[in-house]
């Protein structure tokens, strides 16, 4: 038996062994990986820069904890860019577990004063040096990321093609309070907002059919601008809403979390950080893939000529 | 060890332990990962009914009903119909299920049909009606757009032996799908990589570091 004979009939656990081992060293060594912009992560971005301070969004963080690992580092990503540009957000969840996700991200994100401070200074001079946009705001921070004010959480209700039809009528259909027992007409940020007329745009967070439900009753029902946030295993299945014109762009996994990460300069991001273990993952499969057909053709091809003399 | 620190010691504990079983079941399935399954699928479980309650069944049935039953009286309606439902259990009254599961169809269908219709189909369809040429890149790569949907459907077209130049389409479809399920596999690549990159985050970075500090 020869070495590709060998590792084509080699067991599985020892490629998740070399696999789990080179993943790990990647992910210890930390080395840099160039992150290549895509347009449908960059419209999504542009979209946002193009609102204007006060604008209101809604942001459907449509994920279980299965998910977290794939899609927090966007959600992540896309808040901080709304607080840097003072874009207010009214989050939602439609997924049954995705209460404590939404509740963790919105929390984690609004953090503290100082840090908001420190990360919107750190930011505008960035901006300022980069572009001298007029656009970009003082680089004395006004405000912190105040419930209530800047963003706000409704909560989880099931059925979620009803949810959407619903708040398509009115948010308060579905949602006469917040998640905090809070009735909406007291929170600042729902003032003037009735419907889906009153906000700007819907980005669907999502690791399930929700993106369907937004995709027919939210974008097909009611006409809301839509972008998908998704996982990787759902990618590649929704790049035709995007040709469509059905959602204006798409974040797909890791590699379009570590994109947003990129383009709004969060260098602590977990999607980039994780990036060098998936290239090394994504060679190392590669790799398998290749030794595992040769092996089967070369052994195939020695069979034919075996028989072939016989 | 100070008193703060106890109990997010022992949750990032649990959860490391927990991340171990589910591993274990890489080398073969045995009795600790069949534990972290079971427990997922238990408090999950008990995690949607409490929610449901709380969510759904307490603040529109109960509290309506109950509370405002003069505005919100057609309420009870549906919460008749929840009731019906539970005459699945009884062999002799099942058949009284069917009218909770007939309005649930109707509605479900009412409203998913025409919007599938208009959305996955109507609106796939008109996009693929774009222009093509060689004039610039976008006109370019809708070609190709057109080639793969019309392949791909004649693929499916099973009323037409796939012979000669129908045969050759059919083949450029398999491609076009082929191609389809590659990007789908590398996404997928991707998806468990994440999930396996942020356990390993979560051993070395939370919980580790938790246990060598408190060494």
């Amino acid at each position: 038996m020869d070495f590709f004979e060998k590792i084509s009939q080699l067991d599985r656990r020892w490629v998740y062994l070399f696999l789990a081992v080179v993943v790990v060293i990647a992910f210890l060594t930390k080395f840099d990986v160039p992150v290549t912009i895509t347009s449908e992560v960059k419209s999504i971005y542009d979209r946002i820069e193009s609102l204007n301070e006060g604008d209101k969004i809604l942001i459907a963080f449509d994920y279980d904890p299965n998910a977290l690992a794939e899609l927090h580092p966007m959600s992540f990503a896309i808040l901080e860019h709304c607080q840097r540009r003072g874009v207010k957000v009214i989050g939602v969840t439609l997924s049954q577990y995705g209460a404590g996700m939404a509740e963790n991200i919105l929390r984690t994100a609004s953090g503290t004063y100082a840090e908001k401070i420190d990360r919107f200074r750190a930011y505008n001079d960035q901006m300022y040096d980069k572009t001298n946009d007029s656009r970009y705001r003082d680089k004395s921070y006004k405000k912190d990321w105040e419930y209530g004010l800047d963003y706000c959480f409704l909560g989880y209700k099931p059925y979620p093609a009803l949810v959407i039809l619903g708040m398509g009528q009115n948010f308060r259909l579905y949602f006469p309070q917040d998640y905090y027992n809070t009735p909406l007409g007291e929170l600042d940020i729902m003032q003037g907002v009735r419907n889906y007329d009153d906000i700007k745009l819907a980005i669907d967070v999502t690791a399930g059919n929700t993106a369907d439900f937004w995709l027919i009753y939210g974008n097909g029902r009611y006409g809301v601008p839509l972008a998908l946030g998704l996982t990787g295993v759902m990618g590649a299945d929704y790049y035709q809403y995007l040709q469509s014109g059905q959602i204006f762009g798409l974040i797909g996994g890791w590699k379009g979390a570590a994109e947003y990460e990129e383009l709004v300069g969060r260098d602590e991001g977990k999607a980039k950080e994780g990036m060098p273990a998936q290239v090394v993952a994504h060679l190392t499969i590669i790799l398998f893939i290749v030794l595992g057909n040769l092996g089967y053709f070369l052994s195939d091809r020695r069979k034919q000529s075996t028989a072939g003399q016989a | 060890m100070q008193e703060t620190f106890i109990l997010p010691f022992l949750w990032l504990t649990l959860g490391a332990i927990l991340t171990l079983f589910t591993f274990s079941f890489l080398y073969k399935d045995n009795p600790l990962y069949k534990f972290a399954e079971h427990l997922v699928v238990g408090v999950s479980a008990g995690y949607f009914v409490v929610l449901l309650f709380w969510t759904s069944l307490k603040p529109k049935l109960i509290d309506t009903v109950f509370y405002n039953f003069s505005n919100e009286w057609f309420y009870i309606l549906p919460g008749i119909l929840g009731i019906l439902m539970w005459f699945r259990f009884s062999r002799k009254l099942a058949w009284v299920s069917r009218y909770p599961i007939a309005v649930y169809i109707g509605i479900g269908s009412g409203l998913a049909i025409p919007l599938n219709m208009q959305n996955f189909v109507n609106r796939q369809l008109s996009a693929t009606m774009i222009p093509v040429g060689f004039g610039n890149w976008t006109d370019f790569w809708n070609i190709f757009i057109v080639i793969g949907v019309i392949c791909g459907v004649i693929y499916f077209f099973f009323s037409k032996e796939h012979k000669g130049a129908f045969g050759a389409m059919a083949k450029v479809g398999i491609w076009v799908l082929m191609i389809g399920f590659g990007a789908s596999f590398g996404f997928t690549v991707m998806a468990r990589i994440s999930l396996f990159v942020n356990r390993i985050s979560f051993l070395i970075e939370d919980w580790l570091e938790i246990v060598t500090g408190s060494i």
